[in-house]
């Protein structure tokens, strides 16, 4: 094959767009394989769920450029939503599941609007207060929420066959997650994604060339709050119990850390952010209390020293460009 | 008919008046150059033309239409397009990528059916990418394709931003400086460049300092200085006009003779 | 059922108390933000920390009037450090950047005092007793009182520094074009640095003051950066004033707020206000309106 060829066909497999994403589901069948309890399944779990949080948050983040430090009330929004439906207001899980992702999408709607032609740090603080409003309300209408405490969360069942097993929720988070993965590469590679990654590296010219650009910063804010929002619910029932803290600042926080670790628009990177974010933690669970002096470590760290992330440092040492 | 028409612009920046009742008329099909010395305000009325900045007062007029006070984005719809002076490019992405965002007006953009990559979506995809290819080719950048655009030098950013803009199929085409900083080699290459979008039937409306470049290819050259306009006329005219040569190169002094007193 | 002239004379109390509070955090926001346009979430825990290092140096065994003057000594020099070692170090950091440095910072902090000290709640003694003053039929507590004094003396002191003295000028300097004060030979990182002690030592200051109100504790940092910035955004992010004017506009909505709409939702009001104020008026009711050139 000569030189030419191969290089077409690499850059041919470079576009193609779904085929980073069979390495990343090779690992989501094969993984388990080396799980001895329950507990793992578990913590994958959760490291998927968060992945798809941080994959929605760098939606935003890493392709359209824009902040969001209030994201927590996305996860709020979506986890209260599976534990009202059922407990108040006699809607089953599932659709409860689903309320929640559209409500998340009508309040971003809502609140995007007027919060997305902010800027710059005031984008930044904008952001944080809606989420810390969120969490507010989160915590003081306790005869819906059950307050501060918290309130228990009714596990779904799928034709009569509970889903509570942590394996389930492990296969569920996981295929979530490639799904999510999928779709976020097919918008790299379309007119929406290419205006979004203009609009990050220059709003001016974008306009100029006829794109909306407050539209899309709408559109992708929308998409973020539900993959978010699903992270939330998802979040809700395999713990059976949430309290204000899934939507509260420090998550915010949590998540950002986990798009900027793994690395601002990159796919994988979201997986790798959230792994690192989720499984330190449950490895440190001697040092518990050390949980907040991490994370702050972890966030002033990252962002002095490892701001392009981890994924894409690692792609540029390799000189790949495998992750987008 | 003319295609593009400033109408008594004037823009004030503070106590600064940047444009000062600036008045002209575009024909289609022609080359119309803005000169002027620095600060003369060719960058701010282009701003104003292409609705980044809002005029204190007057109108620009498009194909007919009063659209002063359209946004950028709907002034790219209408078929205005432009260039920027210091660069504006998507330097995270590809240079054809970037080209591919200037066939923006011409693509849909529905999010579900992108998210989905619908077979649809793929099509567009296709054609998009090679309209793109056409304007990189008509640049001479056809072979570059694939690169990301921030590693390239600046006068072959120059060249990938015309081929953006020209990718819109614009009416009219606004260039600010695209022989800034090039060498003669880039300035006749700049300049067949534009012959060539002329020929297409495309107005070509030019703000550049290259004197050579101006008189070369200009079918009329608007003269600013201090934001008003100083002079207005063919290459010809221009070049003879005495308030011109005194804007650019100062008051002709009569030289002193040796052991002249008083 | 009247709104009486007492009840709104207790809310304005306790309103402009609160409010002083947030003024002072704003003040140590406002400084930072002039000499580096760096938005400090950190301002809080400073707060946090001058009360709480006094308290358990008093549990020490120290007299408490020198547990205080050690206290705000030590968080200057957590503040000095703040900017040496995570500001500094971020080269080429964007806005957004920075203030993600300084909450994490914050959350730093706060998980190291949750360490170092514990969870619970602390008091320290008032100065002047706790005897409610009298005044039109509400009362106010004599430590209000000194907090709203030591509030109006930090800030005269601190505008005699900026404005009289050589290092306050070179604060201008900087704020207003930095790399002309280097280049006129202004070491900006020392100065700059020691913006950042200043403002922690106000903080220090400000939660010394209000802790035999309003009780001190490891976390109540994070709340209160929020709501220094708020009432600094209210204000007008850049400027003195504007700091103040906010700091006690905000306590007083806060406490009005809390008083004739709902208890519960008190600490809402600044973030709508955030929201409000950015949404409306970015530049605040003093600050500057940006004009953004191309």
């Amino acid at each position: 094959m000569s030189v030419l060829a191969a290089l077409e066909l690499v850059g041919l497999l470079r576009r193609q767009r779904l085929i980073s994403l069979v390495p990343l589901a090779a690992i989501v069948v094969l993984l388990p394989l080396s799980f001895s309890s329950a507990y793992y399944y578990r913590v994958a779990a959760l490291v998927f769920i968060f992945a798809i949080a941080a994959l929605g948050l760098n939606l935003l983040m890493g392709f359209a450029g824009q902040v969001s430090l209030g994201h927590g009330g996305f996860m709020g929004i979506g986890a209260y939503a599976v534990a009202i439906g059922p407990a108040h207001l006699g809607i089953p899980p599932l659709f409860s599941f689903v309320l929640g992702a559209i409500l998340s999408a009508l309040v971003a709607f809502a609140v995007g609007r007027p919060i997305l032609r902010l800027k710059g740090h005031y984008l930044a603080v904008a952001t944080l207060g809606f989420g810390v409003l969120l969490a507010i309300v989160f915590t003081n209408e306790a005869n819906w929420t059950g307050g501060p405490d918290g309130m228990a969360v009714r596990g779904p069942t799928l034709m009569n066959w509970p889903l509570r097993s942590a394996a389930t929720w492990y296969w569920i988070s996981a295929v979530s997650f490639l799904v999510g993965a999928a779709l976020a590469r097919n918008l790299v590679d379309s007119p929406t994604g290419r205006a979004l990654r203009a609009i990050h590296d220059s709003e001016i010219a974008a306009r100029v060339l006829g794109v909306d650009v407050a539209q899309k910063k709408l559109m992708i804010f929308v998409v973020s709050a539900v993959y978010t929002s699903v992270a939330g619910s998802y979040f809700a029932l395999i713990n059976g119990y949430i309290t204000p803290d899934v939507s509260g600042f420090l998550r915010s926080i949590e998540l950002v850390a986990m798009v900027v670790l793994g690395g601002m628009g990159s796919v994988v990177g979201s997986l790798v952010g959230s792994a690192v974010l989720v499984i330190l933690p449950q490895a440190l669970t001697l040092f518990h209390d050390y949980e907040h002096i991490m994370l702050g470590l972890i966030v002033m760290s990252v962002m002095v020293f490892l701001r392009r992330g981890i994924v894409p440092t690692l792609a540029a040492v390799f000189g790949q460009r495998w992750a987008r | 008919m003319t295609v593009l028409s400033a109408e008594g612009l004037s823009v004030a920046f503070g106590g600064v008046r940047a444009v000062d009742g600036v008045t002209f008329d575009v024909e289609p099909g022609m080359v119309f150059s803005i000169i002027g010395p620095n600060g003369a305000g060719k960058t701010t009325l282009f701003n104003v033309i292409s609705g980044l900045c809002p005029p204190d007062d007057g109108r620009v007029r498009f194909c007919g239409e009063d659209v002063t006070a359209l946004a950028p984005e709907q002034l790219a719809r209408r078929g205005l397009s432009r260039t920027f002076q210091n660069l504006q490019i998507f330097s995270h992405l590809t240079v054809i990528e970037n080209v591919m965002v200037g066939r923006h007006r011409h693509e849909a953009t529905r999010i579900v059916a992108d998210l989905l990559h619908l077979p649809a979506v793929a099509r567009q995809n296709r054609r998009t990418r090679e309209a793109a290819a056409d304007a990189l080719a008509r640049v001479g950048l056809g072979n570059i394709a694939e690169r990301p655009a921030g590693s390239l030098s600046y006068g072959t950013l120059k060249r990938l931003e015309i081929a953006r803009a020209l990718a819109s199929e614009p009416t009219v085409l606004l260039l600010d400086e695209p022989a800034a900083g090039c060498n003669p080699v880039e300035r006749r290459e700049i300049e067949n460049i534009i012959r060539g979008i002329v020929g297409d039937g495309i107005t070509v409306v030019l703000v550049e300092h290259d004197m050579r470049l101006v008189m070369n290819i200009s079918n009329r050259i608007h003269v600013l200085a201090n934001g008003r306009t100083l002079a207005e006329g063919t290459a010809a005219d221009v070049r003879a006009n005495p308030a011109v040569i005194e804007a650019y190169l100062g008051v002709r002094r009569e030289p002193e003779t040796a052991g002249a007193v008083s | 059922m009247g709104i009486t002239m007492a009840e709104f004379l207790q809310f304005f109390f306790s309103g402009l108390t609160v409010g002083a509070i947030y003024a002072l955090v704003a003040i140590g926001f406002t400084l930072i933000y002039n000499a580096s346009d760096v938005i400090n979430f950190a301002q809080g825990e400073f707060v946090m920390l001058g009360g709480m290092i006094t308290v358990f140096l008093g549990y020490a065994g120290l007299p408490l009037p020198l547990a205080a003057v050690i206290a705000v000594p030590v968080t200057a020099a957590i503040g000095f450090a703040l900017y040496r070692f995570a500001i500094a170090a971020a080269r080429e950091a964007t806005a957004v950047t920075l203030i993600i440095i300084t909450i994490g910072a914050s959350i730093f902090i706060r998980g190291a005092a949750e360490i170092a000290f514990d969870k619970r709640f602390h008091s320290l003694p008032p100065l002047f007793g706790s005897n409610p003053i009298r005044v039109g039929g509400a009362t106010i507590l004599p430590q209000s009182l000194v907090v709203l004094g030591g509030a109006l003396i930090i800030l005269v002191l601190l505008w005699a520094f900026i404005d009289r003295t050589l290092f306050g000028k070179a604060v201008i300097a900087i704020s207003a074009n930095r790399t002309a004060a280097r280049l006129v030979g202004i070491d900006t990182r020392m100065i700059v640095g020691v913006c950042f002690a200043l403002a922690a030592g106000i903080g220090a200051v400000a939660g010394i003051l209000v802790t035999p109100i309003t009780l001190t504790s490891y976390n109540i940092g994070t709340l209160l950066a929020l709501k220094g910035f708020a009432a600094a955004m209210l204000g007008g992010i850049g400027s003195a004033t504007g700091a103040v004017v906010g700091g006690v506009l905000l306590g007083l909505f806060e406490a009005l707020a809390a008083g004739y709409i709902s208890a519960s939702y008190k600490d809402a009001v600044a973030f709508v206000v955030i929201v409000a104020v950015l949404i409306a008026m970015p530049q605040g009711l003093l600050g500057k309106a940006k004009i953004e050139r191309v």
